[in-house]
């Protein structure tokens, strides 16, 4: 069993929602990120997003266009992201690491090389946002041979036969995409959501996580009342900007702890449902 | 050229996936999926339906004014001596290039899917301005996201998307260029995809883009080989077109792939020179990658990170180019070379002042290309330039180059 499935279903037989802070590798620096990752999950992650910076983010929303910059300006690579990996793992061995980016370096490293490196690193899961279905035959199989997990994603624009086909190739888990638009944007509607996720439901048994608009305690608890876990990105790097524009002397340290303290609410407002 | 390559297959391309060999494909994020799909579906059945393309047709004869004429440099051809130079008049189109055939045909695909919003990116403003057009006769709200360099560098045309009631929003990431202006095009398509059209303006972006973009445009290659039968009784020696996202270049080309005596060249912006790596000329010396829904020729750094590109204009200040370009390359169908900016400045100088005609800074880098090839030839040998645009939107920067303050 891969370290996903089974934070997945230990969680389900504990009743808690598993929930997934993003982060983007090498923001604010590249010498905090495996100190800022150990932080998340004392603050109560159960599984870690770490995004691979690109030059060309094409999904997201400004806050996190701005953490890939800031990462590329303090010389991150897809190598420093894996060596970032292997280095966290060296002090934790038991919570999944799942990497969120984009085709284009993935491709530039090689796509067997990436599998076996990320393997080797420790990685559990890898997202692709611009590998859909239709292309995702170039890593599809090194992905499998290396027994990582390829994650989709499903969008409300996705039609009914298309979750078909997208959850037979999915691995890992299922990742709702909540709102048309880019990450951090749009009026999250909690009830659409648990509409979608049960229709994604009927046709697979894979856990289904939900991300994109997802902003505070509320409206993750609102979507965790439906879905099985619960992804929040955006809103932590927005916090952790902010707190590194409060001042000019701040540790790193401090920076960090405003994303902690937004997890930890966050934490808070899904366990408080009703089980 | 590849003796494997047919001229059927050339003609034949892209495959029902959507590629040109390993070029092209719909590499986007799962929200635009769908759009696509519906994109292809409706597209595919509008292409063999006579009521659209006569729709369509009629549109370029009476709003566009087509056919363009194909006019002989004489003059020109004379100065250098060597293979007559014709060039095809597309700076005669209503709005001065060739980018309004492309907008006038997705305008038309917007109407059958019933959307009230057209967004468009554009680099020159081009296209931006013959999408604002397009919009305009049609009433549909139309936004136009230009990198804030751009808007500083092409201010004529911003000011005239503006009249024609178009809003152009400023794009400060990244370069501050074209690549950026459409990757934020995608980023509001993705939020907005359900009552909008996106009006890509070249022939790069996710399938079913390329294909629909060059079909609008083979128009000019269509007319100009019927044109240089008519005017010379046989075809031309070559064709040359400037290459940025390359949808000006594949139209004009496209109608003659499977002319084998037909050379052709597309030209990249060579910047500074190629050597000093401020250019914007990814099929001379680019790698393969991802960018923008499409695998093509790429200028990327080793890890995969889109590099700034540079040219004196800005519509062939792109780090890509279209998924057709990077097969045809790799077939050997098509030669892919490169002018600098003081070459095309020159160029622009020379035909306006031996002809009369002022070429953008865009169709200049042609042009450039053009004349060198045409001192090689001799004077029973023609050469077909896309002439793709008019050299008004760029009085400003030649001025600034030349160290004159208007």
């Amino acid at each position: 069993m891969s370290r996903l499935s089974g934070v997945f279903s230990d969680l389900r037989n504990k009743n808690r929602k598993v929930l997934i802070p993003y982060v983007v590798a090498g923001d604010p620096s590249p010498e905090g990120t495996v100190a800022l990752l150990h932080s998340l999950v004392d603050a109560g992650a159960d599984v870690l997003e770490v995004g691979v910076p690109f030059s060309d983010p094409m999904s997201e929303g400004l806050v996190i266009q701005k953490a890939h910059e800031r990462a590329l300006t303090n010389g991150m690579t897809l190598q420093r992201v894996l060596d970032m990996v292997r280095a966290f793992r060296r002090d934790n061995e038991t919570t999944p690491i799942v990497m969120m980016g984009y085709a284009n370096p993935i491709e530039r490293f090689g796509y067997d090389a990436f599998a076996a490196a990320s393997a080797e690193a420790g990685v559990d899961g890898l997202i692709t946002v611009d590998l859909p279905p239709e292309e995702v035959s170039a890593i599809d199989g090194a992905l499998e041979s290396v027994g990582l997990d390829n994650i989709f994603l499903i969008s409300p624009t996705t039609p009914e036969a298309r979750i078909q086909t997208i959850v037979e190739r999915a691995r890992g888990f299922i990742y709702y995409v909540a709102v048309r638009g880019v990450t951090g944007s749009g009026q999250l509607d909690a009830d659409e959501v648990a509409r979608s996720v049960s229709v994604i439901r009927q046709k697979t048994t894979l856990p289904i996580a939900v991300g994109f608009g997802i902003k505070d305690a509320t409206s993750a608890a609102a979507v965790a009342a439906s879905a099985d876990a619960v992804v929040v990105g955006s809103a932590l790097i927005a916090e952790m900007e902010q707190k590194a524009q409060s001042g000019v002397d701040l540790e790193e340290i401090q920076i960090h702890g405003a994303a902690v303290k937004m997890l930890q609410s966050i934490r808070a407002g899904v366990d408080s449902l009703p089980s | 050229m590849n003796s494997k390559v047919t001229s059927e297959l050339l003609a034949s391309m892209p495959d029902a996936q959507g590629r040109f060999g390993r070029f092209g494909g719909k590499f986007v994020a799962e929200t635009l999926m769908s759009a696509l799909t519906d994109l292809e579906a409706l597209y595919c059945r509008l292409r063999e339906d006579a009521a659209f393309q006569q729709e369509f047709d009629q549109d370029l004869a009476h709003y566009v004014g087509r056919p363009s004429p194909l006019y002989e440099a004489s003059r020109l051809s004379d100065a250098i001596g060597g293979g007559r130079i014709l060039l095809k008049r597309e700076d005669l189109n209503h709005t001065g290039a060739h980018k309004v055939n492309n907008t006038i045909g997705q305008a038309l695909l917007a109407k059958h899917m019933g959307k009230k919003r057209v967004i468009a990116e554009t680099g020159a403003g081009q296209h931006g301005v013959a999408s604002a057009t397009v919009a305009a006769r049609l009433g549909l709200e139309c936004h136009v996201f230009m990198g804030e360099e751009d808007i500083r560098r092409q201010s004529l045309n911003v000011y005239r998307m503006k009249l024609l009631g178009a809003e152009v929003i400023s794009v400060t990431s990244g370069s501050r260029t074209l690549k950026d202006a459409m990757s934020e095009a995608m980023r509001d398509w993705v939020t907005n995809v359900d009552n909008t059209f996106y009006i890509i303006g070249t022939v790069a972006g996710p399938h079913p883009y390329p294909m629909l973009v060059r079909d609008f445009q083979s128009v000019i290659g269509r007319e100009a080989r019927a044109q240089c039968l008519a005017q010379r009784g046989t075809l031309p020696d070559a064709l040359v077109a400037c290459v940025g996202g390359g949808s000006n270049a594949i139209g004009l080309f496209h109608p003659f792939l499977q002319d084998k005596e037909v050379a052709m060249y597309g030209v990249e912006a060579g910047g500074k020179g190629l050597d000093t790596g401020e250019h914007a000329a990814p099929l001379s010396v680019g790698t393969p990658g991802v960018l923008h829904g499409n695998r093509t020729y790429l200028m990327q750094d080793e890890d995969g990170q889109i590099l700034e590109t540079h040219s004196v204009s800005a519509g062939l200040d792109y780090p890509g180019v279209g998924p057709e370009h990077a097969w045809l390359k790799d077939v050997g169908r098509v030669q892919y070379v490169a002018a600098n900016d003081d070459e095309a400045l020159a160029a622009f100088h020379r035909l306006t002042r031996v002809e009369g005609i002022m070429p953008a800074l865009e169709t200049a880098h042609a042009m450039a290309h053009a004349e060198k090839l045409a001192a090689q030839m001799t004077s029973d040998q023609s050469i077909v330039v896309n002439l793709s645009g008019r050299g008004d939107k760029d009085i400003l920067t030649v001025a600034a180059l030349d160290g004159i303050e208007v």
